[in-house]
C-alpha cells in the first residue's frame, strides 16, 4: 500500500512540474514571437539571476555576529576573488570553504 | 570528444552542489522507510530540488496526492519563466527540445544563460550534454544518500553553498557583458521589496511576476517616447 503512495506522489509530482516547464514552449508553439516578447527573452536572464541569487539567501538573519553574517561574508569573498582572479573556479571554491569554516566555528 | 569536455567544464560549479544536495534526499527519504528506487524515480522524473525537500515534509505528515500536486504547482511555478528565455533557441534543437525543456532547473538555467560555446563546437550537443550531466549528477546523489541509509561519513554541510556562488558569478558576467543594465536593477528591486512583502517562502513567484510586468511597461513606455 505503502509503495503505491509513494509511487503516485511521484508520478504526481513529475507531471505537475513536466506541466510547468513545457507551459511556455506549449503556449507559443511554433507561432512567431510577439516583440515584447523577444525583449523580455533578452532582458529576463539577468532579471532572474539576480533573483535567484536573492532566493538563495532569503533566510539569512540580519544580526551583527560572525554566524549571521556568514552567508553575507561568503558573497563578499565570491565577488572579491572573481574581481581580482577572474577565475570562476577560485572563486566557488574559496567562498564555499569560507561558508563552511564559519558554519563549523559556533 | 571536445563538446564532452567542454560541457562537463561548464557543469562543474554545479557538480558538488547536486550530488551533495541529492545525497540529502536520499538520506532523508530512505529515513521516512522509503527505499532506493523511490529515491531514484524522484531524482530521474521529478527532478527538482527545492520540490524534493518540500515533499519530505508531505510525506512525513502523509499528505494527500492532491497535496503534491498543489506544492508542485506552487514551488514549481518559477519555471514557467525560464521557459521564456529559451523558447526560439530550444526550438532549433529538434528532438533533443523535449529534454532540454524535462530538464530546465534553476542550475540548468543558470549554466545555460551564462554559456559562451566556442565556434568550432557544436553548441546544440553542449547544451544537451550540460541538461544530461546536471541530471546525472542529481540522480547519482540521490541513489548514493539512499544507499548511505541515514549515515554520511563525512560532514559536509555547507556545500549547497557552490550553487549561490556560482549564480553570484553569473551575475557578475551578465552585468559585465550587458549594456543594458535595467534588467538586473529591476530584477534586484522586484526581488527585494516583494521578500518584504511577502516573506522568504513566497516570494519567488511574486518576485517573478512583478518583474515581467515591469520590465514589459517599461519597454513599451521606451517604445512610445522613442
Amino acid at each position: 500500500m505503502d509503495s503505491l503512495y509513494i509511487v503516485g506522489i511521484i508520478v504526481v509530482c513529475s507531471l505537475v512540474t513536466l506541466f510547468v516547464r513545457y507551459l511556455p514552449f506549449v503556449y507559443f508553439g511554433n507561432r512567431e514571437l510577439p516583440k515584447s516578447m523577444i525583449y523580455l527573452q533578452n532582458a529576463l536572464p539577468s532579471a532572474i539571476m539576480v533573483i535567484l541569487v536573492i532566493y538563495c539567501l532569503k533566510d539569512v538573519k540580519l544580526g551583527f555576529n560572525l554566524y549571521d553574517l556568514k552567508e553575507i561574508i561568503a558573497c563578499l569573498v565570491v565577488i572579491i576573488l572573481q574581481l581580482y582572479k577572474r577565475n570562476m573556479y577560485i572563486s566557488i571554491v574559496g567562498g564555499t570553504l569560507c561558508y563552511m569554516i564559519i558554519l563549523r566555528m559556533i | 570528444m571536445e563538446e564532452y569536455k567542454f560541457a562537463f567544464k561548464q557543469t562543474l560549479p554545479i557538480m558538488f552542489s547536486y550530488i551533495f544536495m541529492g545525497i540529502a534526499f536520499g538520506i532523508m527519504l530512505t529515513g521516512l522507510g522509503y527505499g532506493v528506487f523511490d529515491s531514484l524515480g524522484s531524482g530521474l522524473f521529478i527532478y527538482a530540488g527545492s520540490l524534493q525537500f518540500a515533499l519530505i515534509g508531505l510525506l512525513q505528515a502523509h499528505g494527500s496526492v492532491m497535496q503534491a500536486a498543489i506544492l508542485s504547482l506552487l514551488i514549481n511555478a518559477r519555471h514557467i519563466f525560464y521557459g521564456l528565455t529559451f523558447i526560439e533557441r530550444f526550438r532549433k534543437m529538434g528532438l533533443k527540445r523535449y529534454y532540454m525543456i524535462f530538464s530546465l532547473t534553476d542550475e540548468t538555467y543558470s549554466v545555460l544563460c551564462d554559456l559562451h560555446t566556442p565556434s568550432n563546437l557544436n553548441e546544440d550537443k553542449v547544451m544537451f550534454l550540460i541538461a544530461l550531466f546536471n541530471h546525472i549528477y542529481w540522480i547519482i546523489g540521490c541513489i548514493v544518500g539512499a544507499i548511505l541509509n541515514g549515515v554520511l561519513p563525512f560532514n559536509l554541510d555547507g556545500i549547497e553553498f557552490s550553487a549561490t556562488a556560482f549564480f553570484i558569478i553569473v551575475v557578475m558576467n551578465q552585468w559585465k557583458n550587458n549594456k543594458d543594465h535595467l534588467p538586473a536593477i529591476i530584477g534586484f528591486i522586484c526581488g527585494i521589496v516583494c521578500l518584504v512583502i511577502f516573506k522568504a517562502d513566497n516570494f519567488l513567484i511574486f518576485a517573478l511576476i512583478s518583474c515581467v510586468i515591469l520590465l514589459s511597461i517599461i519597454k513599451a513606455r521606451g517604445e512610445n517616447n522613442g
